[in-house]
């Protein structure tokens, strides 16, 4: 343990309200020590938990342990609280990068760039995602003029046109004092929706399972990293059955979902037709109401593959 | 530990709760009842202490902690849940008009007194 870390812990040891836990999480995830980060954020956040810095903590670390789901959410909640949080803008235009959405990262990378313009981390990626974003409207208009007739082509002025800067609206800094986006609660992740709208991806913390316990989409890695979706999904399999015979039996009506709450998350099983089963994980900051919220929205998506997979 | 039956029936006064049961997690056996008429206790021991072990692996297998607390959602109600010590399951039937969040807090505490 380095000395910094060792004064860090003996000061917050001393006073457990000390804002000392950010620069603590911070210097143990830049170490690696993602555990160790991530129960000092943890901790932080339960007492803070209106702190933007502490959300854009957890967001830092999640996305270390390569939970870019979670660290959505969390930019997401520390910009509910501080809609100028430079940080969180820039992570969520690297999110919004990996993801495909280039007009939602070039947003996000263009206000953190406003905001710190001596970045030039921040200056490289928004020229990075601009150039992506030309590149991609170009092939799209050439793929496009190919298809029609010469007669009906367009001038090539309006060609220019297309691939001119759209008309988003890049948010300044004078307006930092309101919401420069719409971060409602009910935001999705780009990475779920990326995996929800084929089911074919590695999303962590959402696993679509079938009758007979095999994995149909989604994932689920331990805190430790280790993919774990086809044993968890083994040992769902029959939880569908058993949930539905228990409600049947006690005159309860069809079972609607099940919330498990455990020492370190919180679960919730909820059953998108029939014969599949979706169980959703989260960490405990998140409420499960919460997690039933997004577990909603996460059979809504299932449901819609799955009909259209039929 | 407390006595069970006075937990149990303690339990009973939570609006909207028709009874609650202590099973033994290993067989789903009733160990002590409190429950209103019409509400099939050995089914609801059985089901409930058979669900809460399948989760109790599959929550061990994706490396979580043990579940502290279950709740089951039907159109009609809910069964709740949650483990008093490794041997004995509390389980409650709660109608559509619970307070379940109040029915959370007094069978955390009485899974407490009882474990």
């Amino acid at each position: 343990m380095s000395d910094d870390i060792r004064g860090m812990t003996a000061e917050l040891a001393a006073d457990p309200d000390s804002l000392i836990f950010l620069e603590l999480g911070e210097a143990l995830r830049r170490r690696g020590q993602l555990d160790a980060a991530f129960k000092v954020a943890r901790t932080g956040l339960g007492r803070y938990p209106e702190l933007a810095r502490a959300h854009d903590l957890f967001a830092r670390i999640f996305c270390d342990r390569r939970e870019p789901d979670r660290a959505f959410e969390s930019w997401v909640t520390a910009l509910q609280f501080d809609p100028s949080l430079v940080s969180a803008h820039k992570g969520l235009g690297f999110l919004y990068y990996q993801a495909g959405d280039l007009a939602s990262a070039e947003k996000h990378l263009a206000y953190a760039g406003q905001a710190d313009p001596d970045d030039g981390g921040t200056a490289t990626a928004l020229e990075r995602v601009r150039a992506d974003a030309t590149a991609a409207k170009a092939a799209q208009a050439s793929v496009g003029a190919a298809r029609v007739e010469p007669a009906q082509a367009e001038p090539p002025a309006a060609t220019g046109d297309a691939v001119a800067p759209d008309d988003v609206m890049l948010p300044t800094i004078a307006g930092a004092g309101g919401l420069a986006f719409s971060f409602d609660e009910g935001a999705r992740s780009p990475v779920q929706e990326a995996v929800f709208s084929g089911l074919d991806g590695g999303a962590d913390g959402l696993l679509l399972v079938d009758a007979n316990g095999l994995r149909l989409g989604g994932g689920l890695r331990n805190p430790d990293g280790q993919d774990v979706a086809d044993s968890v999904a083994a040992l769902l399999a029959g939880v569908s059955k058993e949930a539905a015979r228990t409600t049947r039996l006690l005159a309860l009506g069809d079972w609607r979902g099940l919330s498990v709450e455990c020492g370190d998350g919180n679960l919730f099983l909820s059953a998108p037709s029939d014969s599949t089963l979706l169980l959703t994980v989260r960490g405990l900051d998140v409420p499960m109401g919460r997690v039933a919220r997004f577990a909603e929205r996460a059979s809504a998506a299932a449901r819609t593959w799955l009909e259209r997979a039929e | 530990m407390s006595n069970p039956v006075q937990l149990l029936e303690r339990l009973s006064t939570v609006r909207g709760l028709r009874g609650s049961v202590l099973v033994s997690a290993a067989d789903g056996l009733i160990v002590a009842e409190s429950l209103m008429t019409g509400v099939d206790g050995r089914a609801v021991a059985a089901l409930a202490a058979s669900l809460m072990n399948r989760l109790r692996r599959a929550t061990e297998c994706a490396g979580r902690r043990e579940p502290v607390f279950l709740q089951l959602q039907a159109q009609g109600g809910s069964v709740l849940a949650t483990p008093c010590g490794p041997d004995l399951v509390l389980v409650a039937v709660a109608g559509p008009d619970a307070n379940v969040g109040l029915a959370r807090l007094e069978m955390l505490e009485a899974a407490g007194k009882v474990a």
